[in-house]
């Protein structure tokens, strides 16, 4: 149905080259999310699957074919864009009913679809106004309609979070992972934000300058980051990332320990220093700590009632079985 | 605009451009109301009273009346016609990236600054000419028959030059509502299925109806009155006398202002027809 398979892709544009050779498989069904800070060619990897841009060197196979020439229609891939694209003078109904017009379904089964659709995405109430009509969640909705009534091998979602309020979001993103769970179809989905990609995502894809850092389950990336950009990358807050005599203790070029690894305490530990700004979330509290080992303070996280305010003195123990190492050039030690 | 002090205050500033702009709208048109009504004929006695409808009676009724209309209707039609197609065409185009981008938009653009007299000259003279002009050359090259433009195809000669005018304009709107199109939503398409033809026809075309409304409405405002067009190719000869310069035959050929007057009267009239038409069937893609 939708396995994706990329071998030694690349793009570049001009004398740039946004990605150098890269192979990924994405397994049918298979919820896979691209991670990166922005400009690390996520988007463009997305876009070179979907066909909207073509290749300049590799293979691109979907299902085991040959897709790497075959125009963005006819790869049978779905893809709802950041700025949902919809088409503004169509009213819901049209827009959904816009691809199977195209591919020539016929009437009776543009119906059922559409209203089948409507029905899953809560939008039966709206098929008859135009998009400009709509709110920002519920144009999300018609973008991922028009994407379903495709039944398509894959889905590729571009940022399609990123236009709405936080609140908004968080219910989007429950929606479209009940989506998967139910339609059980390869998706794609390209973020910056990498919460979604802890909460959404079967297999993360973080990616950096158009290079793969790490492939892997979101607890894989949690528990065994392969270098200091993933390490610092995935979680969050992020982790705490240290140099110096103190990493040299550890036989380390860098010592990674992440805020929920580290104790606080007022009496005694490894580490001593003072808390800067403190950002009580209730149920945790995040305290930047000064320590005198190093330059950068340090976040760690405590319960949510605990004690303790700006300049307290404090000692910071990290717990060892969670401690990162990292060599010079950045890669795990095992 | 709170307080009444600085409302009355407005009222004070705007008062001369307000009663500047009515009195240029006015005074012209009242006096040609007047004159309408009386026999006025500079060269032949001055003015010699009112006459009543006697004017309107002789111009509606004089057999270059009805042709003139036409010639005006099909002159407008055509050159709405010819912009608007080979406007949205010259859009697409100019849209596309590639070298030379910012001149080759100057190019297009330059038609637009030739004064109207200027080009139908340069028209008449160095293309449409049957013995000199660049057509009848090339009519030669290939052993045909030069045409003798302007009086065997005299309304397709005007049309196309005041065309070549105004294609510019049209060319202008359509390229800057094109470019506001939503990129994603072509692409959106295009994974959708639709092929370039109706990616154009679903997505380019609607989201230019309202670029091409106002080109249609200002075109057809400035296309009803042309003028020098023709005075300076066909002066009016070969079925080529619009309403405009069948007024201006009356007034200054004939020395006959009253009658004159009524068919600016006429013409007044017929610009409203045609701009009410207009707005009712295009008029709703302004709304929204």
């Amino acid at each position: 149905m939708g396995q994706i398979k990329l071998e030694s892709v690349t793009k570049s544009f001009g004398p740039v080259e946004v990605i150098p050779p890269l192979d990924l498989t994405i397994e049918d069904g298979e919820f896979t999310v691209f991670v990166g800070p922005s400009g690390c060619g996520k988007s463009t990897l997305l876009r070179l699957i979907a066909g909207l841009e073509d290749i300049t060197s590799g293979k691109i196979s979907i299902d085991g074919q040959d897709a790497t020439h075959v125009p963005p229609a006819k790869r049978g891939l779905a893809m709802v864009f950041q700025s949902y694209a919809l088409y503004p003078h169509m009213s819901v109904r049209k827009n959904i009913a816009f691809p199977m017009k195209m591919a020539g379904v016929p009437v009776d089964e543009q119906n059922r679809r559409i209203e089948s659709a409507a029905a899953a995405l809560n939008l039966t109430d709206y098929l008859d106004r135009r998009p400009g009509q709509l709110s920002g969640g519920q144009r999300q909705r018609v973008a991922i309609g028009r994407a379903i009534v495709r039944e398509p091998g894959a889905f590729l979602f571009d940022e399609p979070l990123s236009n709405l309020d936080a609140a908004l979001r968080v219910g989007m993103r429950l929606e479209i992972s009940e989506l998967h769970k139910r339609l059980k179809t390869t998706m794609i989905y390209v973020t910056h934000d990498q919460v979604e990609a802890m909460t959404m995502a079967d297999k993360i894809v973080v990616l950096q300058a158009g290079v793969i850092e790490q492939v892997g389950s979101p607890l894989e990336l949690y528990r065994a980051p392969r270098n200091v950009f993933v390490a610092g990358f995935i979680g969050s807050p992020k982790m705490n990332l240290l140099t110096g005599p103190e990493a040299a203790k550890h036989n380390a070029h860098t010592i990674g320990t992440r805020p929920e690894h580290i104790a606080i305490s007022q009496t005694e530990g490894t580490w001593s220093g003072t808390i800067g700004v403190s950002e009580h979330l209730g149920s945790d509290t995040f305290f930047h700590v000064k320590c005198d080992a190093f330059e950068d303070p340090l976040t760690v996280r405590a319960g949510g009632e605990v004690a303790l305010k700006y300049g307290d003195k404090v000692f910071l123990t990290p717990d060892l079985t969670q401690l990162h190492r990292f060599d010079a050039q950045g890669l795990r030690i095992a | 605009m709170a307080t009444q002090h600085s409302r009355s205050a407005a009222r004070i500033m705007m008062a001369p451009a307000v009663i500047l702009l009515l009195g240029w709208m006015l005074v012209p048109l009242l006096m040609t109301l007047w004159f309408s009504f009386k026999k006025y004929l500079p060269l032949r006695g001055g003015d010699l009273g009112w006459v009543g409808f006697d004017n309107y009676v002789r111009f509606i009724s004089s057999s270059s009346f009805w042709p003139s209309v036409q010639a005006t209707l099909i002159i407008v039609g055509g050159v709405l016609a010819i912009t608007i197609i080979f406007g949205v065409l010259l859009a697409i185009l100019l849209n596309q990236p590639m070298w030379g981008q910012g001149v080759v938009r100057i190019l297009v653009i330059a038609p637009f600054f030739v004064m109207p007299t200027v080009s139908a000259l340069v028209w008449k003279n160095m293309f449409m000419d049957p013995v000199n002009g660049l057509f009848a050359h090339l009519w030669k090259f290939f052993g045909a028959e030069p045409i003798s433009w302007l009086s065997e195809a005299s309304l397709q000669s005007i049309i196309l030059i005041v065309s070549w005018q105004w294609l510019p304009f049209a060319t202008l709107i359509l390229l800057t509502a094109i470019q506001s199109l939503d990129s994603e939503q072509l692409e959106a398409a295009e994974m959708d299925g639709a092929s370039p033809l109706s990616r154009f026809g679903h997505i380019t075309l609607p989201h230019l109806s309202r670029a091409i409304t106002v080109v249609l409405l200002i075109q057809t405002i400035f296309l009803l009155s042309i003028f020098a067009e023709i005075f300076v190719t066909t002066q009016g000869a070969f079925g080529t006398k619009t309403l405009t310069y069948l007024i201006y035959q009356r007034v200054l050929e004939s020395q006959n202002v009253g009658l004159g007057s009524a068919g600016g009267v006429y013409a007044i009239i017929l610009a409203n027809i045609v701009a009410i038409f207009l707005m009712r069937i295009v008029g709703k893609n302004l709304d929204a």
